[in-house]
């Protein structure tokens, strides 16, 4: 067993590897244990002996790679996920947006988009939806063509209900859709001003200068090296005194360019990155 | 025998049991102990605040990516599934629900069996469900050493039972002399008269 393990890490590492080297999508710097227990479990329900095998037909089998992407990319989400954060939106961030002309608002790490479709009613509601924009982004396509669609499983409304209501919705949370079957189907206004896109957080760029940054339950998948990277990127993209919204469990503590922040709300993980003021005690 | 970590997972009557386990390690406790309790998922701090209280070692929340210190007890956040990277540094995931559960007992054992081998303990104590009997087997597989709360001294019998139906545990005994048996396997003085 010892040896398997040491094989195993062995094989998880060259796995990674072919993946980068024959698809661009880079894990390499993502938890080892998340990507671990996702490649043995994959190997447990296919019929595949070994990781090594698993790279042989991750090379070959495109197919495969999308299963594998999928399996990488933990998509788990739901509307108004941690109530208190947007109570905490409402109270403390949105006084500022609305002394803004035009407002850009990016969700990196969007998944399927209920935390897009969240942040749309909470700011019509507001009276901010028709002056923002959205970007919403995922690197994974499947995920992000859900999104665009707008359409959710009927069986999850019970309990977004419950968290909008909790997350100081105004409305009643029924007027924001239209059940169909099995399926509930968001106005269509809503997403009017939502640009749903590919970009990849490992290797792809700053696309736009914005005003707040929304990226929850990513940066716990990656190392601190790949979490300094990503931080670096939303600093450059948000314009001075922009927001950005971790998750609940994420934090800048131990992030090299938290000094470039201020903790707006902090049990919410709610910054604010700092204006460029001149060190007065620099002679 | 060198373990580097003990791990536990723990679900009905949970509170009661660790209330009398934490107590027992004493402040220069040489390892990092990492716990699952099933709570609900808006439960708050009120329990590690209070085991905290009566505990020599340091007992708190787990926060990702943190590196684990000997003579700390860390807990799974609610709603978050809880694991230990080979580094030695802990991560979270919120991967959907596993055996009903996030956090999962299973998912923290079986990442820690594969980041420390043999080096590990696994604990099952009381719980009404089966989490952990997967992970239970897969530390006693890597080589760790495994005890389970006798059925019959715990709140609910029904997660050790899965864990003994799964794993031929090294050690099944009751809370009062798993903490015997912890304390001892690392606060042993050596025998000077041999
Ligand atoms: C757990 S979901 C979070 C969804 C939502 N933000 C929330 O908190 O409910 C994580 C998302 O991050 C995406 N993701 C992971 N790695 C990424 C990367 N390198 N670039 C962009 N998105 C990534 C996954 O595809 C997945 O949809």
């Amino acid at each position: 067993m010892e040896e398997n393990i040491e094989n195993i890490n062995i094989e998880v590492k060259l796995f990674l590897e072919a993946v980068f080297l024959k698809y661009g999508y880079d894990f390499r710097n993502y938890s080892l244990a998340h990507i671990k227990r996702r490649i043995l479990h994959r190997l447990s329900i296919s019929q595949i002996e070994s990781i090594s095998l698993m790279q042989d037909r991750v090379l070959r089998d495109p197919d495969f790679f999308q299963q594998i992407l999928l399996d990488f990319s933990i998509n788990v989400t739901e509307m108004f996920r941690d109530p208190d954060f947007y109570q905490a939106i409402r109270k403390e961030v949105i006084p500022l947006l609305k002394t803004y002309p035009f407002i850009k608002i990016w969700h990196a790490g969007c998944s399927t988009g209920e935390e897009v479709f969240s942040m749309a009613i909470l700011l019509q509601e507001e009276g901010l939806l028709e002056k923002t924009q959205i970007y919403a982004t995922d690197f994974n396509q499947k995920v992000l063509k859900q999104a665009k669609q707008g359409i959710f499983s009927v069986e999850n409304v019970k309990e977004w209900t419950q968290n909008y209501l909790r997350a100081g919705g105004k409305e009643s949370f029924s007027d924001y859709y239209v059940a169909n079957y099995n399926s509930v189907i968001m106005n269509k206004n809503l997403s009017e001003n939502i640009l749903f896109a590919h970009h990849n957080l490992v290797t792809d760029q700053v696309f736009s200068e914005v005003n707040m940054i929304i990226c929850r339950n990513v940066l716990i998948y990656f190392e601190r090296a790949l979490q300094n990277r990503v931080i670096g990127l939303f600093k450059e993209s948000l314009l001075p005194g922009g927001i950005l919204c971790l998750g609940s469990k994420e934090s800048l503590q131990f992030n090299e360019n938290a000094s470039s922040f201020s903790p707006l709300v902090a049990k919410e993980k709610i910054y604010r990155k700092n204006y460029m003021i001149p060190n007065l005690f620099e002679v | 025998m060198d373990y580097k970590i003990i791990v536990i997972g723990t679900s009905a009557g949970g509170l009661d049991a660790l209330k009398k386990l934490l107590p027992v390690f004493p402040p220069a406790f040489p390892v990092p102990i990492v716990i699952v309790q099933h709570l609900s998922s808006r439960s708050n701090g009120f329990m590690i605040q209070y085991l905290n209280s009566i505990s020599s070692v340091r007992v708190k929340e787990a926060e990702e990516k943190e590196l684990l210190a000997p003579a700390t007890v860390y807990f799974a956040p609610p709603n978050y599934h809880l694991l230990i990277e080979d580094n030695q540094t802990l991560s979270l995931s919120v991967e959907k629900k596993v055996n009903y559960a996030r956090p999962s007992i299973d998912v923290l054992f079986e990442s820690a069996a594969y980041a420390f081998g043999k080096s590990i303990i696994g604990v099952i104590l009381t719980g009404a469900n089966h989490d952990g009997a997967k992970g239970l087997a897969q530390i006693k597989r890597a080589g760790g050493y495994t005890i389970v709360q006798s059925p019959e001294t715990a709140y609910s019998g029904s997660m050790p039972k899965a864990a003994i139906a799964q794993t031929n545990p090294d050690r099944i005994i009751s809370i009062d002399e798993i903490g015997i048996v912890l304390r001892d396997l690392f606060m042993k003085k050596p025998n000077r008269f041999i």
